[in-house]
């Protein structure tokens, strides 16, 4: 009966997001105050309908009820319990649930904070999230219903994904949907700028915080992400270009596109158009990704279950959203050139450059994602996009970004000196220089290590000079107020991620070997000694352990244990072993046993000595961390007086357009 | 113009993708051209199932075309083939030979006695070398081989009614038009 129960939970919430889409927006356009004021308890209706139907399909998978499909396809008797609760979003239906769930917390989120903006803009708002529930609600219903049953009901469930099942995995869809769904709120400020025919600055301080929050949370998730990659795969890989990695890439490239354009809308009022239609840009790759992973339109290793069904749907509904509103956009976008004009050396040119070079970036990436389609469509035959693509144009876009970053914050807004220019170049450029030479000694000559070293020092004496500049010049309690801390923060992750990715890329070491017991490897200073294989076991796997005992120069670091894992039903899994630390991880996955009459017992294993490699993720943390705190600054909350008096403006505007 | 420029590049895309879910309902994406379809099968000796000491080689098999059938105790949905291929090999009109895939002998044959054997020849691959040769991609999978040894037609996944039917049927019936002329 509770299945039942939450199948009507998702009816009822799909009925009052159509309330909640609909109402308002009327009200907004016929100034009806009644009708204007639906908006926010039908948003907190649908959250907890919503929120029913998602604990409900929580609480089918940790009472193990069978019965319904969804439960039996994706968890067993077996299964621990925090892995059942992650195993709600492991599967298509689930994680379109998770995906309208988050929506409705941002979405309720949104109408207890915007209290303070203007009655009509906030309508118009909470309506546009009510539009897009309305359509995923219907996705859900229509095409994806969770809690179907499966009758007769059987004893024991199949098994959730062994890949997923990882602690890296529980928590990074979670996460990146949060980030992905929060682009939602940019979007509808943007849609409701467009409907009310003008984009306030004010309204612009007050989203950026949401933006930034947004951001960040899609930066966690793709940490998660590649983290786990790096863990579950055993490859020793952070990042494949894969197309669903770059689902979640190109919002995140648009996003923080976003963040540096909503600045210099919100401080100098230009550029409004191009921040409507980022923001609009932004949601839509992460609709895009949604499509793209969930349509099968795609098929790659995280290829899930396609249905032409639902590819239908999603393309009409992406159809809608996003070409409805481009379509706004080129009706209703602010037609005459705003803002404060501005020199070519100056604050905003920075920002525009690097603006343009991450839009372009996506661009480059959407095309190599989409490539293999449109090879399809001319009957190219089967054509991949691999790292080659990407690896060589990616880096060549972000150069710019690099080289211009640290100059960025000293520049004013308007015009900019070029002599203090000069005297940042001049600093920057030795201190990453001479630590190039020092680099140089230390790795042999690698070009790429050598440029990792100097990109990174480039970036961090950048960004620490302009810290000391703070310090000197302002007053104590007004050098570092949170949206600036949150920019160096975030800048100085970019010159940590750096680091991490090209000394890793450069001096890691990387070994294939069939090893029989007692046998031992030298690589990257450190001797691996392969101690045979034994039988391990868990809640719901069997496996073969290795065992491998690090020393180096005589000394013995660690042991360590790679995994190969069959769970139930026979899927296979690699669980590598890593043994982190800040300047080098040492990672051993487990290959196949390689001879079959187990004389020597010997068995294929990787090794491999990643220097740096655990910057990267340092880096994206710290951008993530400047995310966070940037929001957190006071200066973003809107005060009484000054809503008041956006208000009364947005009242003339209105009337104007009457 | 210059603002309608997105949405235009947007409504191409749109068409990119309208196309894209079309060539995929018409096309399995899972189809992975095999390039062994119309060469000789690969070479091959192994142990019988039930008789480990005697082997079966790609030689011993040539003459009469056959279904080399790869399943394991170990694979779920073989266990969803397996009544398909009790009720329609004997229809078939070609040997049906079961190809044990990285399978321990003792599961193999406890799975077998539970479940029924529909295959004329049983063969064992324990290590899974000689499924490499055949590319083979995971268990079940199927292929026709004539009668000179050349594999004529190959279905990953469980064979169904439907794919007995429409594709394996035809395809056995076009092998015995060539036999007799």
């Amino acid at each position: 009966m509770t299945p039942e129960l939450g199948q009507l939970a998702l009816i009822l919430a799909l009925l009052l997001a159509l309330a909640q889409g609909i109402l308002p927006m009327l009200g907004a356009w016929h100034g009806n105050r009644a009708l204007m004021a639906v908006a926010r308890p039908a948003a907190a209706g649908q959250a907890v309908f919503v929120a029913l139907a998602f604990g409900i399909l929580v609480w089918a998978f940790v009472h193990f009820d069978f019965s319904v499909q969804y439960v039996a396809d994706n968890s067993n008797l077996a299964l621990p319990w925090y892995y059942r609760i992650a195993a709600v979003w492991g599967a298509h239906e689930g994680s379109l649930l998770l995906w309208i769930f988050i929506l409705n917390v941002w979405t309720v989120a949104l109408a207890a904070f915007s209290q303070k903006l203007p009655e009509v803009f906030a309508a118009r708002v909470l309506a546009v999230m009510g539009l897009i529930a309305v359509g995923f609600l219907a996705f859900i219903i229509f095409t994806s219903n969770p809690f179907g049953r499966l009758l007769p009901m059987p004893g024991d469930g199949a098994d959730l994904n062994p890949v997923l099942q990882d602690p890296g995995m529980t928590f990074h869809p979670p996460v990146l949907y949060t980030g992905y769904v929060g682009f939602s709120v940019a979007f509808a400020f943007s849609i409701a700028a467009l409907l009310g025919g003008g984009l306030e600055q004010a309204w612009v301080r007050w989203a950026r915080p949401w933006t930034n929050i947004a951001w960040a949370f899609l930066t966690l998730g793709i940490v998660a992400g590649s983290w786990w990659a790096y863990a579950e795969l055993g490859w020793g890989g952070w990042w494949f270009w894969d197309p669903v990695e770059n689902a979640s890439f190109m919002p995140w490239l648009v996003g923080a596109a976003l963040i540096h354009a909503q600045a210099i809308t919100e401080k100098r009022g230009g550029l409004r158009a191009w921040t409507i239609l980022l923001s609009i840009f932004a949601f839509s790759l992460s609709l895009l990704g949604t499509f793209l992973v969930r349509s099968g339109v795609l098929t790659s290793v995280h290829a899930f279950a396609s249905d032409p069904r639902r590819g239908i749907f999603i393309l009409i509904f992406l159809t809608l959203v996003v070409g409805g509103s481009l379509l706004l956009y080129a009706l209703r976008a602010p037609k005459v050139a705003s803002g404060k004009p501005f020199k070519p050396v100056s604050r905003e040119s920075a920002l525009l450059i690097g603006n343009l070079m991450f839009a372009v970036a996506a661009a480059m990436v959407l095309l190599g994602t989409l490539f293999p389609l449109i090879g399809d469509a001319l009957n190219l035959g089967r054509i991949s996009v691999g790292p080659p693509y990407f690896g060589f144009l990616f880096p060549l876009l972000m150069l710019p970004v690099v080289l211009l970053l640290p100059f960025g914050p000293f520049l004013r807004w308007g015009k900019g000196e070029a002599l203090m220019l000069k005297q940042i170049l001049l600093r920057a450029g030795i201190a990453a220089a001479a630590c190039a030479i020092v680099a140089a000694f230390f790795v042999d000559g690698q070009l790429k290590a050598i440029a990792g070293v100097a990109a990174a020092v480039w970036i961090v004496a950048g960004v620490l000079l302009y810290a000391y500049k703070r310090w000197r010049e302002m007053p104590r309690g007004r050098r570092y107020p949170a949206e600036m801390a949150g920019m160096l923060l975030a800048h100085l992750g970019v010159g940590v991620f750096m680091a991490g990715v090209l000394l890793s890329e450069s001096l890691s070491v990387t070994s294939d070997v069939r090893m029989a017991p007692g046998q031992t490897e030298h690589i990257g200073g450190y001797d691996f000694r392969f101690d045979g294989v034994h039988r391990a076991s868990g809640p719901n796997w069997r496996a073969d352990q290795g065992v491998i005992t690090v020393t180096r120069d005589g000394r013995q670091l660690t042991v360590m244990h790679p995994q190969k894992r069959t769970y139930l039903r026979g899927q296979v899994q690699t669980e590598s072993a890593v043994d982190a630390g800040i300047f080098r991880d040492l990672y051993v996955a487990l290959g196949e046993p390689m001879d079959a009459n187990k004389v020597e017992d010997a068995w294929s294993l990787r090794l491999y000595y990643k220097p740096f490699i655990r910057w990267i993720w340092g880096g994206g943390l710290l951008m993530m961390l400047g995310g966070f705190v940037c929001a957190a600054d006071k200066r973003f909350r809107l005060k009484r007086a000054a809503a008041d008096a956006v208000a009364a403006e947005s009242l003339q505007v209105q009337e104007t357009h009457a | 113009m210059n603002r309608l420029l997105p949405f235009i590049g947007f409504m191409l895309l749109v068409a990119l993708f309208g196309f894209g879910i079309w060539w995929n309902s018409r096309h399995d994406p899972n189809a992975i051209p095999t390039p062994l379809l119309n060469k000789p099968a690969p070479a091959f000796v192994l142990p019988k199932l039930y008789e480990p000491t005697q082997t079966v080689s790609k030689a011993d098999l040539l003459g009469k075309p056959y279904l080399l059938n790869v399943f394991a105790s170990w694979c779920v949905e073989c266990g969803a083939e397996h009544p398909v291929l009790e009720a329609e090999g004997p229809t078939l009109g070609v040997q049906l030979v079961g190809y044990n895939y990285k399978d321990a002998p003792a599961d193999a044959k406890r799975w077998l006695a539970e479940h029924g054997n529909p295959y004329n020849v049983l063969i064992a691959d324990e290590p899974g070398n000689t499924a490499i040769d055949f590319g083979v991609y995971g268990a079940p999978e199927s292929f026709l081989i004539d009668a000179h040894g050349v594999i004529r037609y190959k279905h990953i996944g469980p064979l169904t009614p439907d794919v007995v039917a429409g594709e394996l049927k035809p395809a056995i019936a076009a092998l015995q038009k060539e036999e007799t002329p």
